[in-house]
């Protein structure tokens, strides 16, 4: 097969289009990981919450309240699943990682897989694992465009877009507004933060809520490209950590870069050699832990 | 301690008195019990197509045939082999090993199914493959005790084929799951496609179980051929054609062809995506007063109307039981001695038959989804095209590799 300047763009386009999903569940990660030092398994969970908060919203919210005509859109999914998933994983945070902060990551790690595999235990005890369609997508996003070198879905450029949007937004926040340096300080200090009258427990509820709101917003984004099922954060979550420990854990930046880059590596070998296009990553990471043990992004501690 | 020796000490008479009685009626129900097994995908991305469903559908045949047969109770147990033949192998050997279970079915997944039926085969168990479809179950890895119930990649191959090439689909790409069940249909239908004068100008294959397809639909695209086979099934079959419409690759004049598709992967799609598509089953709720009636009772416990693989594995259990019965032992060899030799006809099965390589041949049917305005309920999907022959359908015995066909 001989591989033309079109098909590889074309990959690449596509891998990109992997590559912001990567990305902005990575820098929910990285978020999360940075100042709660919680490594969140649950992420490929809530990311699926995201998907059944739209999909219920729209086909089954109007009928339970009584009014069989209300459906939830598409736009207002985006605004309604981050905020219901984030008030979820407040919930959470509250309840259950609060009491580990002091023990090693192992256990947050552990509490937060095993509620990933219930949330998702129950989900496959109600859903079509195969999936169910989306049909909200708006009808502005519908059909595709030309882009020279390939024909590619409207929705899919929305979705590169505005996901590039939340993801550099977002690492404007934390790392150039005051707020974001309030984070870094509770991170870094929380006694001496306190001592200047910041509620740093609030503070940490609110930065989980926004990370685990990251994803549901993910998936939102997800649901009218990929059948919404329980199980597609487990197919998603393993790509996503190898991505965060390649960019180095708890970088913000490095999140974003690196799941946007590995996306179109990914894409780019499915063009030279598709069977290895699933590896590829994984085969990344051992590089990366080899030379660079912190990842690309991370510091040395 | 003192329970554990009269424990031990109980089950050696029961033992003794059933091998005693046993020995009066031929050799009888071993261990006093008939056990099947349902072995499946439970949770991933087969599970809606079999998983619950199958072990729901033997349960009920269990119901039906009364619960108990030559005096004996009739037990059901489930697991889930995550698709994966290791743990395929090691639930079946403890199955047999420890839990003395008679009849294995389900088996989706052919990884899994090849090495189950050769595992129970070597033990002397057997196997009542609903679920799988690759044809080396019945060829060259055929043995004494499996049966492949439902359907086939020949099957499914042949009768799709000879409804597409003919109406101008020549040039084809194969979009192939990359594992023995794709491969084993990849090669079927090319088989059929080449020999009613098509083309296979390429194939791509991808790892099972994935979400998303727009480069491989790219590279079926850019290859030009008139139609594009998806040698794949649930999950990922839904995913593919999702995404080819979405990058409206079916307004190009190329089209999708699933080659295994099951009703719940319509229900998945949606008529408005998947309506006008023709594909290959050996099974549909609607088709008759029978079948109707059973996938009532079928819906009132699972929610869901049977699908191929759920109602083969009732049709298998009900007609396991009865060759027990007939044959007064649930010996393997004596069981399927019988099992060969009897008709298999039913709601589900019309002209089966049980051939020596281990086939169950029966009628197949080409399938083509209704359009949104033509349905007239939620599980109102599909309409029977043409009714193909058992003959017809499968693969004639003389082609058969199985060395247990003499010729």
């Amino acid at each position: 097969m001989e591989i033309s300047f079109q098909m590889v763009m074309s990959q690449v386009m596509l891998g990109l289009n992997n590559g912001v999903f990567y990305a902005i569940l990575s820098l929910g990660l990285a978020v999360i990981f940075g100042l709660l030092n919680i490594v969140n398994f649950a992420h490929g969970a809530l990311y699926m919450l995201g998907a059944y908060v739209a999909l219920l919203g729209y086909t089954s919210i109007g009928p339970l309240l009584g009014m069989p005509d209300f459906h939830l859109s598409y736009w207002a999914a985006l605004i309604v699943a981050p905020l219901v998933v984030g008030a979820f994983g407040i919930v959470i945070e509250r309840t259950m990682l609060r009491r580990l902060y002091k023990f090693d990551h192992l256990y947050g790690l552990l509490l937060t897989f095993g509620l990933a595999l219930i949330i998702q235990g129950v989900f496959t005890n109600f859903f079509n694992v195969s999936g169910d369609p989306y049909e909200a997508k708006p009808e502005i996003l519908s059909g595709v465009v030309n882009l020279g070198f390939m024909m590619f879905p409207k929705y899919r450029l929305w979705v590169i877009v505005i996901s590039l949007v939340v993801c550099f937004g977002t690492w404007y926040v934390i790392e150039r507004t005051k707020l974001g340096s309030y984070l870094r300080a509770g991170t870094e200090n929380p006694e001496l933060v306190k001592a200047f009258g910041v509620n740093v427990p609030l503070m940490i509820t609110l930065t989980y809520g926004y990370g685990v709101a990251l994803a549901a917003f993910a998936g939102v984004l997800a649901a009218p490209i990929y059948s919404v099922s329980p199980v597609m954060g487990s197919e998603m979550i393993i790509t996503v950590f190898a991505v965060v420990v390649i960019g180095g854990m708890g970088s913000i930046m490095g999140s974003i870069v690196t799941g946007l880059l590995l996306g179109m590596v990914e894409g780019f070998t499915k063009v030279v050699y598709a069977p290895a296009s699933s590896t590829v990553i994984f085969l990344i990471m051992v590089i990366v832990l080899l030379v660079k043990p912190a990842g690309l992004f991370g510091k040395e501690s | 301690m003192k329970n554990l020796f009269s424990k031990a000490a109980l089950s050696v008479a029961v033992l003794a008195m059933t091998s005693g009685m046993a020995g009066a009626a031929g050799k009888g129900i071993s261990d006093g019990v008939v056990k099947i097994g349902v072995l499946t995908d439970m949770s991933g991305v087969y599970s809606t197509l079999g998983g619950k469903g199958t072990q729901v559908a033997v349960e009920m045949a269990v119901k039906d045939f009364g619960g108990k047969v030559l005096g004996k109770p009739i037990q059901v147990i489930g697991a889930d082999h995550q698709n994966k033949a290791d743990i395929a192998s090691a639930k079946a050997r403890e199955w047999i090993d420890n839990e003395k279970v008679d009849m294995i079915t389900g088996l989706l997944n052919s990884g899994c199914a090849l090495a189950v039926q050769k595992l129970a085969s070597d033990k002397k168990k057997i196997t009542m493959n609903t679920g799988a479809a690759s044809t080396d179950l019945t060829n060259k890895a055929c043995t004494p005790y499996g049966i492949h119930y439902v359907y086939d990649t020949y099957a499914l191959g042949k009768v799709t084929a000879e409804a597409v090439v003919p109406s101008g689909g020549k040039s084809w790409y194969f979009i192939t799951a990359d594992y023995a069940f794709g491969h084993s249909l990849e090669a079927n239908t090319t088989k059929f496609v080449t020999k009613l004068g098509g083309k296979v100008l390429g194939s791509v294959r991808h790892p099972l179980s994935t979400a998303d397809f727009s480069s491989y639909l790219l590279q079926a695209q850019s290859s030009g051929a008139q139609i594009i086979g998806l040698a794949n099934a649930g999950g990922d079959t839904t995913n593919a054609i999702k995404q080819a419409r979405e990058f409206g690759i079916d307004k190009k004049g190329q089209r999708l062809v699933g080659l295994l598709i099951f009703d719940t992967d319509i229900k998945s799609l949606g008529l408005n995506v998947a309506q006008g598509m023709q594909f290959t089953s050996g099974f549909y709720w609607d088709r008759d007063a029978a079948t109707r009636a059973f996938a009532k009772r079928f819906y009132a416990i699972h929610k869901a109307m049977p699908t191929m693989d759920q109602a083969g594995a009732y049709s298998a259990t009900m007609n396991y039981l009865k060759a027990v019965k007939a044959a007064g032992t649930d010996d393997s060899d004596a069981v399927m001695a019988k099992l060969k030799s009897m008709n298999i006809s039913d709601f589900f099965a019309v002209n089966g038959k049980i051939r020596a390589d281990g086939r169950m041949v029966h009628d197949m049917y080409l399938m083509e989804v209704k359009k949104p305005s033509e349905s007239k309920g939620e599980w109102d999907l599909l309409k029977i095209v043409k009714t193909v022959p058992a003959s017809d359908a499968f693969m004639p015995l003389s082609e058969s590799t199985c060395s247990l066909v003499s010729k």
